[in-house]
């Protein structure tokens, strides 16, 4: 009988303690297949964040390591300057990315610093219980901002993509999301020409996910997928934002 | 570098810190330790080794996470406000018993506080400075040679143990030029089959993490660390004796005051007063065993120092408050000087 699916085999075979409807498990897995298809699992290292994906290390068979909130662009940083052979990819949330670690994403993009960051976008900070985060978007309800975000109080959301665009070394930056096939097949291109671009010597590739919290939204998984497709897609348009290496013609 | 060239103790600690086999390095600015980032982005490159200017003390310290989680060597420097920034980095590489070596070159605080030396970090060096139950090795060094020779202990220590090791020095040692001779040191070789080199498809996963969420293996993890302080502490305190085997009174003193200490013990001792001095060169561990047998001889001690008296605690300890403790001391940016610590002598001596 012929395999048409099976299970990547970078990832371990251990249940996820994500929530019911968070798309966390479709972005591991496409991560998985990536490193799959381009058979560097061995050679590859994960920088876990903190956050919802703080314990991603017991789902991936590759080495990994735990970084402190928001420093994963600078342990993957030493990870990669002490042995630039090893492929190393940072997973990170919007609160550990674009609020308290912005300076390590910025400098790491500034520096070309040759690693790709899997950046997963759900517009709200998880673990914690639903607080507001820099994607949150303005009106949006959380537990920090109960009457809504205030864009007057407390500002707007940050497009990630579209600052790092304006920054001269970062050299591959794309949005996509998981909410739809259609979706999920484009995030499976991009996650793997990230991972390509490094193994290529293109630099910092980072891939930004819309990714859906039914259980800190306060929907069930059918809407929070189609709030991605009706609320997020608007605010954070999906595509390429730089490619450098296209750009230069290489 | 066989012979004896004339260097700052900065650019000495750089030196030793490639001599010990240190390839990798990452730092941020800050008076007075940038001749440590500029030594290193001069010397990194024809060694083959990595210098990384970070855009903060906190990038630094992560960046020196990574590399010591994939098993090498590595070291950043810092001056005070700057320790209190990697301090949250030191706290994940103690909880995950990664070696690294970090410098602190002391400058007045708290606070942007000043430039001037100080040795006022004391507390922070020795009770660990960031979050939670944790130690690090904390080395003393006094002269510009100790610069160099005690950054390749350190390295040595933090790799025996798994746990940073910290040279606490300020900005004087940092500053001033002395002949040293920093010598190539031979690696001893330890095994790190924990590091993060890729499992080849070799092995399983290693994971490097600080997080435990099962408290009962939370806490068999910190009491299993603390046996290992524990023999740490049993067996690696370094300290210097001078003049002890009949002395009636014992300064003590760490680093950059523990010269002027030197020449003050030499002044009354001539002056005929029993005076003897220990040096520790090791402030974690602290030489408690050297103090507790002194205070079964001695009548007094006077604990000399460029802050507000931090050091005091922990001679206190060690002797269980059996004998008076006096404290010479400035706040930081006047080193005492040996006139001061002899009144200081002449005046517990009279006084017993």
């Amino acid at each position: 009988m012929k395999t048409v699916f099976e299970k990547p085999k970078s990832l371990l075979d251990v249940p996820m303690h994500y929530c019911p409807g968070c798309t966390h498990g479709i972005i591991h897995r496409l991560i998985a297949e990536a490193i799959d298809e381009l058979q560097i699992e061995g050679r590859t290292i994960g920088v876990a964040p903190v956050g919802c994906a703080v314990m991603a290390y017991d789902y991936f068979a590759c080495d990994f390591i735990e970084s402190a909130h928001g420093r994963a662009p600078a342990v993957a940083t030493g990870l990669k300057r002490a042995e630039p052979s090893n492929i190393i990819f940072t997973y990170q949330g919007d609160g550990d990315l674009a609020s308290i670690g912005m300076a390590e994403t910025v400098h790491a993009a500034a520096r070309n610093e040759n690693i790709t960051i899997v950046f997963v976008n759900n517009a709200i900070y998880g673990m914690t219980g639903g607080q507001m985060a820099p994607t949150t978007l303005p009106g949006q309800v959380t537990q920090t901002s109960p009457y809504g975000r205030d864009v007057e109080l407390c500002g707007y959301p940050i497009r990630v993509c579209e600052m790092l665009s304006q920054v001269e070394g970062a050299g591959y930056l794309e949005r996509v999301a998981v909410n739809s096939v259609k979706h999920v097949i484009q995030a499976k291109k991009a996650i793997k020409k990230a991972f390509q671009n490094q193994i290529d010597g293109k630099g910092f590739s980072m891939i930004e996910f819309l990714s859906s919290c039914p259980t800190n939204w306060g929907m069930n998984a059918d809407d929070a997928l189609k709030w991605v497709e009706d609320a997020m897609i608007p605010q954070y348009p999906l595509g390429v934002f730089k490619d450098r290496a296209a750009q230069e013609g290489k | 570098m066989e012979e004896k060239v004339l260097m700052k103790g900065n650019e000495a600690l750089a030196e030793g810190a490639i001599q010990a086999g240190c390839l990798h390095y990452f730092g941020y600015p800050i008076t007075p330790q940038t001749e440590i980032a500029a030594y290193m982005a001069k010397r990194m490159p024809k060694v083959g080794g990595v210098f990384l200017q970070a855009e903060s003390e906190v990038a630094a310290i992560n960046m020196v996470y990574g590399v010591s989680a994939a098993g090498k060597r590595v070291m950043t420097s810092s001056s005070s406000p700057g320790i209190s920034l990697k301090s949250e980095g030191i706290s994940y590489l103690a909880g995950s018993d990664l070696p690294a070596v970090i410098v602190n070159v002391q400058r007045c605080s708290p606070g942007l506080g000043g430039i001037q030396p100080s040795q006022a970090d004391y507390f922070q060096a020795t009770r660990g400075g960031g979050h939670g139950d944790y130690h690090m090795l904390v080395f003393t060094p006094a002269t510009v040679q100790e610069m160099a020779d005690l950054v390749a202990k350190a390295f040595d220590l933090a790799d025996k143990y798994l746990m940073p090791a910290m040279v606490l020095s300020d900005g004087t040692l940092g500053q001033m030029m002395e002949p040293v001779t920093v010598r190539r040191v031979e690696e001893t070789h330890y095994e790190k089959p924990w590091a993060l080199t890729g499992t080849k498809m070799q092995r399983s996963h290693n994971v490097i993490t600080s997080l435990n969420l099962n408290s009962e293996a939370f806490d068999k993890q910190i009491f299993d660390r603390f046996e290992r302080y524990k023999k740490i502490e049993e067996t690696e305190a370094l300290w210097e004796e001078l003049s002890m085997e009949d002395a009636e009174i014992c300064v003590t003193a760490f680093g950059i005051t523990a010269r002027v200490v030197k020449k003050a013990v030499a002044i009354a001792r001539r002056e005929g007063i029993k005076v003897g001095m220990i040096r520790p060169l090791t402030v974690w561990p602290f030489p408690k065993k050297v103090f507790a047998d002194a205070a079964e001889r001695v009548n007094s001690f006077i604990s000399v120092e460029m802050s507000m008296g931090q050091m005091i605690e922990d001679v206190k300890l060690s002797i269980d408050c059996k004998k008076p403790v006096y404290l010479c001391n400035h706040a930081g940016g006047i080193i005492p000087t040996f006139e001061e610590v002899l009144a200081k002598i002449r005046e517990v001596g009279g006084a017993k």
